[in-house]
């Protein structure tokens, strides 16, 4: 086990880089990070914009500017992945790449945490629910919900519950649900219990939109393999013995059912990215989401390519996670 | 999702024998996939519903007066009456227009999307899968490459630095550009149980090119599982379209997409409904409708599938 988990992490060494070419040049092709620059009014003096450009090593061509942003090598010592140098943004030169997405990793991780283990349980409990009482009223009740999760598009609804939110506490005059940002303006003050509830009461809104995501498609792949192994042989047998059907449920069923969820939620890592951009946005929550969309609008090279580096990463691990996962899970998968 | 497809109006015999005998063995199954598909009630209300959406889309404003611009005559920020049946935004565009021009365009997008990415990842993986080897792998690992990027990150990094306007057959170009690796898994799965299979041998020794046994021998059998996904690629690509158009980087007005109007209306759902809910609904009604439709055709192509009650 330890020898396939040392093997498989050296495995991603390459996809990483792989992926590191593909950002790299989805980012520096796509557009040119002075092009504001360029084009103000009235112009900006020709020095100041050369100097940009030797600043933001834009002087430089194509592969000279890959292998100095992957290493660093030749660089001003702002520069080069390898050494946890992100590069120079256009945001000047006080900005730090690193420092922000540091910054802004914790609020993130906050969210999709919550959002995360909160989907997983209600996908199992409906999945199994929904398997059990199978073309009862309420499996397709919860089959019809998860249809809609599915199609719907989670900034809208995040919107909608954003306003519900604000339209309560204005009926109410009190501020029951918080609907800006990842915690209040200012803290300062606050006793430890008092943040903690700070914390988790802007956590609510985000997380119960966010959560749709992931709940949306794992609650159908629950039911499918929950039904497949209550149909299988063994449980019969173990009904057949007489076992309590809680018993049957709990300790033969669902301990197997629940093993083709962990690919699929692995899989469902990248979908989540991409759900926290959105819900960021609507939330005005200042995440990495919230980082993504600045750098785009921005055109901050640097700081696209650093962002996207680190969610790769994040897909690439959770898949390794999932395969390692599977191997505890499945006795009868050995890695030798 | 897959048990659905054995829910609704079940209790029928798997096939008709005497319509599948008729005519050519492609005939038969052509008919046989349609009678199957005809008896899922769910798949076949969303057809009809998707075509109206259709008809409503491209024909609509053809017949209603008012299009997506702005007009003098329009009074500003009216709710719904007779004369405008979906309100008016604050500029003086009427809604209705906006829905028609706005699902016209997100249905193009998807659409366009959909045939795009499927024929380029059916090919690529047919090819991965026919030739194997090295050729095989070098391909495969650019799909798990491209799968590392999450998909609105990509489309939106590339979509956010286009300048000076995005058109819609642009979003679809960057959309298609990353969502045809789920395409080229599939076909290249179904390539491979087949590629050692007597057919294939027996084409090959009446001289048939690798393109020819790819092009008319392997590819019409991957048809069932691509036509389910290119289904579902339809839905994707409104929910990735709506959601680019949401954050700034996909169409820009003054063309006006369902995800552009949301973003719009994103403060108004309290104050003024007409103008929040409905773009919203039109998206989940259209990817609904997909998905059973996708659903439905799952069933239908699935000759391993019975159509009787577990």
């Amino acid at each position: 086990m330890l020898a396939y988990t040392v093997r498989r992490l050296l495995g991603t060494v390459p996809l990483l880089l792989a992926a590191s070419l593909l950002t790299f040049l989805l980012v520096d092709l796509s557009g040119d990070p002075l092009a504001d620059l360029r084009v103000q009014q009235p112009p900006v003096p020709a020095e100041v914009i050369e100097a940009e450009e030797e600043r933001l090593y834009l002087d430089r061509s194509l592969p000279e500017r890959y292998v100095l942003w992957l290493t660093g090598i030749g660089g001003d010592g702002d520069i080069g992945l390898l050494r946890g140098e992100f590069g120079p943004s256009v945001r000047g030169p006080d900005y730090d790449i690193g420092q922000a997405l540091a910054e802004r990793l914790g609020s993130t991780l906050r969210l999709v945490a919550a959002a995360l283990l909160l989907a997983l349980g209600l996908a199992v409990l409906t999945g199994v629910v929904s398997a059990v009482r199978q073309y009862s009223a309420v499996d397709y009740t919860l089959t019809f919900v998860g249809f809609l999760a599915l199609a719907m598009p989670t900034f809208w609804l995040g919107a909608l519950v954003k306003e519900a939110g604000v339209w309560a506490n204005q009926q109410t005059g009190y501020t029951i649900f918080y609907t800006v940002g990842a915690t209040s303006a200012d803290t300062r003050g606050f006793t430890a219990g008092q943040l903690l509830a700070d914390h988790l009461g802007h956590l609510v809104l985000p997380t119960l939109t966010l959560m749709l995501t992931g709940y949306a498609a794992w609650s159908r792949y629950q039911r499918t393999s929950m039904l497949e192994v209550l149909n299988s042989d063994y449980v019969r047998l173990a009904r057949a013995k007489g076992l309590p059907n809680r018993v049957v449920l709990r300790r033969h069923a669902l301990r197997t059912a629940l093993i083709p969820l962990t690919t699929v939620a692995a899989v469902t890592v990248a979908g989540t990215v991409d759900g926290v951009i959105l819900i960021e946005t609507v939330f005005q929550w200042r995440g990495l989401g919230d980082f993504f969309v600045e750098a785009v609008k921005r055109s901050d090279a640097y700081a696209l390519m650093g962002w996207l580096m680190l969610s790769g990463t994040a897909v690439v691990l959770a898949n390794l996670a999932a395969d390692l996962l599977y191997g505890v899970l499945d006795p009868r998968i050995r890695h030798e | 999702m897959s048990e659905l497809r054995t829910r609704p109006g079940a209790p029928t015999p798997p096939a008709d024998p005497p319509a599948a005998a008729r005519g050519t063995a492609h005939h038969g199954r052509l008919r046989l996939v349609l009678t199957r598909f005809a008896r899922h009630r769910m798949a076949m209300t969303s057809l009809a519903v998707f075509v109206l959406t259709v008809l409503f889309a491209f024909l609509g404003p053809l017949l209603w007066p008012w299009d997506h611009t702005v007009h003098r005559e329009i009074l500003p920020n009216q709710p719904p009456s007779w004369e405008h049946p979906f309100g008016t935004t604050n500029a003086g565009h009427d809604v209705l227009g906006q829905l028609m021009r706005g699902t016209q365009q997100t249905l193009r997008v998807a659409l366009t999307v959909s045939v795009l990415a499927t024929a380029f990842g059916a090919v690529w993986g047919a090819v991965a899968g026919y030739y194997q080897g090295w050729v095989d792998a070098v391909m495969m690992r650019a799909v798990d490459v491209l799968m590392v990027v999450p998909l609105l990150v990509a489309v939106a990094a590339i979509g956010g630095n286009v300048r000076g306007g995005t058109t819609w057959w642009a979003v679809a170009l960057i959309i298609a550009l990353f969502s045809w690796t789920t395409i080229a898994r599939v076909v290249r799965g179904v390539v491979l149980s087949l590629r050692e299979q007597e057919f294939v041998e027996a084409a090959r020794a009446a001289g048939a090119s690798d393109a020819r046994i790819i092009l008319r021998h392997l590819l019409p059998h991957a048809a069932g599982p691509v036509i389910v996904a290119a289904t579902l690629l339809v839905a994707l690509a409104i929910l990735l379209e709506a959601s680019m158009s949401f954050l700034g980087f996909g169409i820009q007005a003054p063309d006006i997409s369902l995800g552009l109007m949301i973003d719009n209306a994103r403060t108004a759902a309290f104050t003024r409904p007409w103008l929040f809910y409905p773009p919203g609904l039109f998206i989940v009604l259209i990817c609904l409708t997909i998905n059973f439709i996708g659903d439905g055709l799952r069933d239908a192509l699935d000759p391993r599938q019975t159509m009787v009650r577990r």
